[in-house]
């Protein structure tokens, strides 16, 4: 057999892996974000929301459930991934992938497209919750999907960076708590940034997230604060960015070998 | 070409600690190896850079002819792993943590399935497959590592102390085990403490002491050189004093029994004489402790003296 074929299986197992595991703790994995979500659209879509009007020309239920459907993406793939490979790390068994001839390659990817799998259901999810709400149609489907998954690929990566850095796991929680969260609130997923005053608009544009909810937001509402061609080039250099990041550190065994 | 071959290999931590200062070994394919010593001699760094779970400072490895360095996924694919401390999915089922391992060695999840199954079968732990790995005992765990180890089938098998924690009647069944997988041409190199074990199972023999080589050699040539032997004798009621015999050592112990060390060439008939003249009845004779142990004190305590003099001179 050879190195390629070595290493295709094992990606098919890393995937096989990560996705019983969602599955297998699904109250953990699928459930909280239903009912969070349920609860924004609830009492920031419907109490709230009705309130407000509209937003970019659009009602705020309809505005909003794009954010929160990249919201719940964001944080389930980030989320999956840094728990997953941090838990093997504190256990022990990624040794069972560092001693075998998987390339780090497979092995990053193997985590990531789990991650990315279970940000991608949560989102599905999230999703046919949203049309219990408000109609949501996809005006340009092939934006919304690349862009979903792409976003999802870079948080996924970010988590795999943040397990191989944890120590202990109050680690893998202060990014989460502490960057991500906020970034996502500030990221254009409750309000479009032209509400914003001249000088907090541009601060908000060194926020990545702010590229992706409205990328997304573009590829199913067809509105979006952010030129499109520059929200791709962002998320995919950060795709590449974080990707080498993380092949770097595996090759360096940071973290993970002495 | 050998199964593994070590050249100059040594390893420097980023605190200094220089665990190991060059070490030469070359291990026969079909060998069953045992590598000795004390804590912190160096035994598991050595296996952790031959594995790749630590990196080494210089020195090359090459597993079956393979370079670590150059051909690292060859040489991986050759060699399978039970390492010192447990390294499950304690919340995987049984069946499940030996088929994804096959799946990280590329062996399709249909082959994958047979052989856990096989081996499973083989350690006594089939009944058991639909088990997370949590509920299982330590000896189970121990068992359970080395069906993961031995799924891809590897020419090579490394195991850390595979039977530290383990009551003797597992450990017996694991030792035929392992016999057995040598037999049919698996290259075994064996850790332990239980220096019985290493005397039992293994034909040649590797002693690693403050990161260096002290021993390379055949079990049998290095138990031959032990030149004494020490015997406990229990008499039918426990002695008080020291029976004093010319020619012989002995010394009295705190149950009354007595200890008496003999060169290897020496009759032990005169002793009985002695003893029985002087109303000592002897009802059993037992050697103090494994001659494998004997010899390894004997070699890691002559190495401390060797070093406290020289640091003492410098």
């Amino acid at each position: 057999m050879n190195t390629w074929q070595v290493n295709w299986v094992g990606f098919k197992t890393i995937v096989h892996k990560e996705v019983f595991r969602v599955l297998r703790i699904w109250v953990q994995t699928l459930v909280p974000p239903a009912i969070t979500m349920t609860l924004y659209f609830i009492i920031f879509g419907s109490l709230i929301g009705s309130r407000i009007g509209q937003m970019d020309g659009y009602s705020y239920m309809q505005f909003i459930a794009p954010g929160l459907i990249m919201m719940s993406v964001i944080t389930n793939a980030y989320g999956n991934v840094v728990s997953s490979f941090f838990g093997a790390k504190f256990g022990r068994h990624i040794e069972e992938m560092l001693v075998s001839p998987l390339s780090n390659a497979t092995i990053i990817l193997g985590h990531v497209v789990g991650g990315v799998l279970r940000g991608l259901g949560v989102g599905a999810v999230v999703a046919i919750i949203a049309l219990f709400f408000t109609d949501l149609e996809i005006r340009y489907p092939l934006v919304t999907v690349s862009m979903v998954i792409l976003t999802a690929t870079v948080f996924s990566l970010a988590g795999f960076i943040n397990a191989v850095f944890a120590r202990k796991f109050d680690d893998i929680s202060i990014v989460p708590t502490f960057v991500l969260t906020p970034l996502t609130y500030l990221g254009g997923v409750f309000y479009s940034i032209s509400l914003l005053p001249e000088f907090w608009q541009k601060v908000s544009l060194a926020n990545p997230i702010l590229y992706m909810v409205n990328a997304f937001r573009f590829g199913i509402l067809g509105s979006s604060d952010i030129p499109l061609a520059t929200a791709y080039t962002i998320v995919i250099g950060f795709v590449a960015l974080l990707f080498s990041a993380c092949y770097w550190l595996m090759h360096k065994g940071v973290g993970i070998r002495e | 070409m050998s199964a593994l071959s070590i050249k100059q290999l040594t390893k420097r931590y980023p605190n200094g600690v220089e665990a190991l200062r060059g070490i030469d070994l070359d291990v026969a394919r079909g060998d069953f190896y045992a590598l000795l010593g004390p804590n912190g001699a160096g035994k598991t760094t050595t296996i952790g850079i031959v594995t790749s779970l630590v990196t080494k400072t210089g020195g090359t490895v090459e597993v079956f002819g393979h370079n670590i360095d150059t051909h690292r996924e060859l040489a991986k694919a050759e060699l399978g792993l039970v390492p010192q401390e447990i390294n499950l999915n304690l919340f995987e089922k049984i069946e499940t943590i030996v088929v994804n391992q096959g799946g990280y060695y590329g062996l399709p999840r249909t082959l994958a399935k047979q052989r856990a199954e096989k081996y499973l079968k083989e350690l006594q732990l089939w009944d058991r497959r639909r088990d997370i790995a949590r509920t299982l005992s330590g000896g189970m765990k121990r068992r359970l590592m080395i069906a993961r180890a031995l799924v891809h089938e590897p020419r090579l098998l490394i195991l850390d102390e595979p039977t530290a924690g383990v009551d003797i009647e597992i450990r017996r069944t694991m030792w035929d085990f392992l016999r057995e997988i040598n037999e049919r041409g698996t290259t075994i190199i064996l850790t332990t403490h239980y220096l019985e074990e290493a005397e039992s199972l293994c034909r040649n023999v590797g002693i690693i002491d403050a990161g260096q080589i002290i021993v390379d050699a055949p079990m049998k040539e290095v138990l031959r050189q032990l030149q004494r032997e020490t015997f406990v004798l229990t008499p039918r009621e426990p002695l008080t004093e020291t029976p004093v015999i010319g020619g012989y050592e002995l010394s009295l112990r705190k149950d009354g029994d007595v200890e008496i060390a003999v060169e290897k060439s020496s009759s032990l008939n005169a002793v009985f004489d002695v003893l029985d003249a002087r109303g000592i009845d002897i009802v059993s004779m037992r050697p103090k402790s494994n001659r494998l142990e004997e010899m390894f004190i004997d070699l890691v305590e002559n190495r401390g003296a060797e070093k406290i003099t020289a640091e003492a001179g410098a």
